[in-house]
């Protein structure tokens, strides 16, 4: 249960020249065809184990939505085949169909039988949707006084009140209050635990990096790469800054990690490393070492403005700390070709035990996304070790100091 | 084919039962007499035709001396006119006003008709049953023959059915049909003896009439409320062949363009 497995899936619309084109294609017999398809998606293939879990990333009107459509069932694939195994349930717009006029005891019985399931399983279901929605007595009420937060609480609630074998969502973890975005979150975690299959979209880097075992690419309406979510995400973050005459490459590294690297090169970065007190180079620090990052970076065009900056991530991609030159108030100006620059960037490393990469970017201004130099992931890979400190829990070291004072216990009067 | 489209049917029974019982809720929930408006609807358009048409203009039926004929013979016409309009005027729109539902939500399709037909079927069925009172009222309770009412609904809900399939799938790629179905009907209407009995029409107006497959259906239902008649069946063979000829072009117009209907809402 929860396999999917799509093949040669692509989707066309059918785009006819004029009104009238139609009615004299369905009218006369035998006439050719008199509509062009517009392909929106094309040459999809994957397969997809139980229980895993895939990211899909892409800009906007690269077909992500088409294809949860298509694999949720409401729209129909051009070509290709989708064989899916197990119950679907999808988070696609949430809330749809709610009828503002009746209460959200009676919307969420309404969802639930348009899921196909009867009203006994429902009400069977009930106490829990409510508890897990927590929207109080609001449940009776008119959805109409719901604000959209309480509508999506519902209908997440109601979407996933049972565990379904394969969970298709789209951009819904977006929605609602922090505190229900991390509940929600939690749910899919879990089902994930349970073996359900999982299929997101998501533009949250972080989201897909921390719940995926893998990502698709799609661009323009095809599969541009499928593999690890970082990989995937460092590709898609490059060709996001993709201009003219850049390019982008990906190495794989000694680490398996795959390095991708992307940009006009009129700058480029000749070395990273992490080096400690005494000017060595290092790939371990200790938590609170006084460290310097060491970048060097060389001038191959003239150009008049030089930002450089630099993130750390730890291993599921997640951004530790960032910075750069141009916040720092330390961009360079009109810079001649052939001149090299060395940026010192000293710290304490308050990270937690773990691995680190380091992300760095040459820039124009302050994103990358404006003039894209170098944009280079895993430029330098480090661990950080903990010998020196008591054990802690956490990627940040904020070494807090304790006391304790002791104050005297309040006796009762009363007290026999 | 048909198998699996009642096999999905069984198992959304649950979403159309509750759509039906919703449209109802809906229809009355914001209302101070709620259930009381079904009732109240049907019997001020007694009311009206009967005075109207009965009292004031004198219409009397040939051949029956009585001022209470007519708004019997009038209403039974009415109503049989009522249900056909209401599934066609409703079928040709249903995948439109659904659309959100449609692009969003995968669910059996077929679901949407069927709940068209049994909302206008309890429409009809409530406004039958308030005429039933009237004639038990005014001591025309037409007897046996009144069985006859449900294979007539039958067959005219299966006419109304094909139509309304044929036209909802249409509508959705031509929007003009919706338009031109509803200047249609004002023509239909008036080519159905509903209004004026069959008999005051020249001979060859009334075999052009037969060519209107309503005709004979709907002369049932009067001749059923107003003499107690049970229906010639022959007479009806013409709606029984055009319905379930409808009935399978519908089912294959939608089976063809269910899929692509989706893109273009």
């Amino acid at each position: 249960m929860g396999h999917i497995r799509v093949t040669g899936l692509g989707k066309a619309y059918k785009q006819y020249p004029t009104r009238w084109s139609r009615l004299a294609e369905w009218l006369i017999p035998f006439s050719p065809l008199r509509h062009h398809q517009h392909w929106v998606l094309q040459n999809v293939e994957f397969e997809i184990a139980p229980g895993e879990a895939v990211g899909i990333v892409g800009a906007n009107g690269a077909g992500k939505s088409t294809l949860l459509k298509m694999i949720t069932g409401t729209t129909q694939p051009t070509c290709g085949k989708i064989e899916l195994e197990g119950r679907v349930a999808a988070l696609l717009e949430l809330g749809m169909g709610f009828h503002p006029d009746f209460t959200g005891r009676q919307n969420a019985i309404m969802a639930g039988q348009l899921l196909g399931m009867q009203v006994d399983d429902i009400e069977a279901l009930m106490p829990q949707i409510e508890s897990f929605a927590e929207i109080g007595e609001a449940i009776d009420h008119p959805v109409r006084t719901y604000s959209s937060g309480m509508q999506m609480r519902l209908a997440f609630s109601v979407a996933t009140a049972r565990r379904p074998d394969i969970l298709i969502v789209d951009e819904a973890l977006s929605v609602g209050d922090a505190y229900f975005q991390h509940k929600s979150f939690e749910r899919i975690r879990s089902f994930r635990k349970a073996g359900t299959t999982l299929l997101i979209v998501s533009h949250d880097r972080s989201a897909i990096q921390s719940i995926c075992d893998s990502a698709i690419l799609l661009k323009d309406g095809c599969m541009a790469m499928y593999g690890k979510p970082e990989a995937v995400l460092d590709y898609y973050n490059a060709l996001m800054a993709e201009r003219e005459g850049q390019v982008v490459r990906q190495e794989m590294l000694a680490g398996g990690e795959v390095q991708t690297v992307s940009g006009t090169g009129e700058a480029a970065i000749l070395s990273v490393r992490l080096l400690d007190e005494n000017d060595r180079s290092i790939d371990a620090a200790e938590v609170g070492q006084s460290v310097v990052l060491e970048v060097q970076v060389e001038v191959r065009q003239d150009i008049e403005r030089l930002v450089l900056g630099f993130i750390l991530k730890d291993r599921l991609g997640q951004m530790m700390y960032g910075i750069n030159t141009h916040r720092q108030d330390k961009a360079l100006t009109d810079l001649h070709t052939g001149e090299r620059y060395t940026y010192r960037f000293s710290f304490v490393m308050g990270l937690g035990k773990g691995n680190y990469s380091v992300s760095l970017s040459l820039s124009r201004l302050d994103s990358h996304l404006d003039r894209n130099y170098e944009w280079r992931d895993y430029g330098l890979v480090f661990h950080v070790i903990n010998n020196r400190h008591e054990d802690f829990v956490g990627c940040s070291w904020l070494a807090a100091k304790t006391t304790i004072t002791r104050s005297e216990a309040i006796v009762s009067e009363h007290t026999p | 084919m048909l198998l699996s489209l009642y096999r999905s049917l069984c198992s959304y029974r649950g979403f159309i039962l509750g759509s039906v019982q919703r449209e109802f809720q809906a229809r009355y929930r914001n209302s101070l007499f709620g259930a009381l408006w079904p009732v109240l609807n049907p019997l001020s358009m007694i009311i009206v035709y009967t005075v109207i048409f009965s009292h004031i203009m004198r219409a009397r039926l040939p051949g029956v001396d009585d001022s209470m004929a007519y708004s019997v013979y009038l209403c039974g016409g009415l109503l049989a006119w009522g249900l056909f309009a209401e599934i066609t005027l409703r079928s040709q729109n249903m995948f439109l006003e659904n659309a959100n539902l449609l692009k969003k939500i995968s669910f059996p399709r077929v679901c949407l008709p069927v709940i068209v037909l049994i909302n206008a079927g309890i429409n009809f069925a409530i406004i039958i049953g308030l005429f039933l009172g009237f004639l038990l009222f005014t001591g025309r309770w037409p007897g046996m023959a009144l069985l006859a009412l449900i294979p007539l609904m039958a067959l005219q809900m299966m006419f109304c059915a094909g139509l309304g399939m044929v036209l909802g799938v249409l509508n959705v790629f031509f929007r003009d049909v919706g338009q031109l179905f509803g200047i249609c009907l004002q023509f239909w209407f008036w080519l159905t003896p509903i209004v004026y009995p069959m008999s005051i029409l020249p001979d060859w107006v009334q075999r052009l009439l037969q060519l209107n497959p309503l005709t004979n259906l709907i002369v049932s239902y009067q001749n059923m409320f107003l003499y107690g008649q049970w229906p010639v069946w022959t007479s009806l063979l013409p709606i029984f062949v055009t319905g379930v000829v409808l009935c399978l072009i519908g089912l294959r117009l939608f089976r063809q363009r269910v899929g692509e209907m989706v893109d273009e809402l």
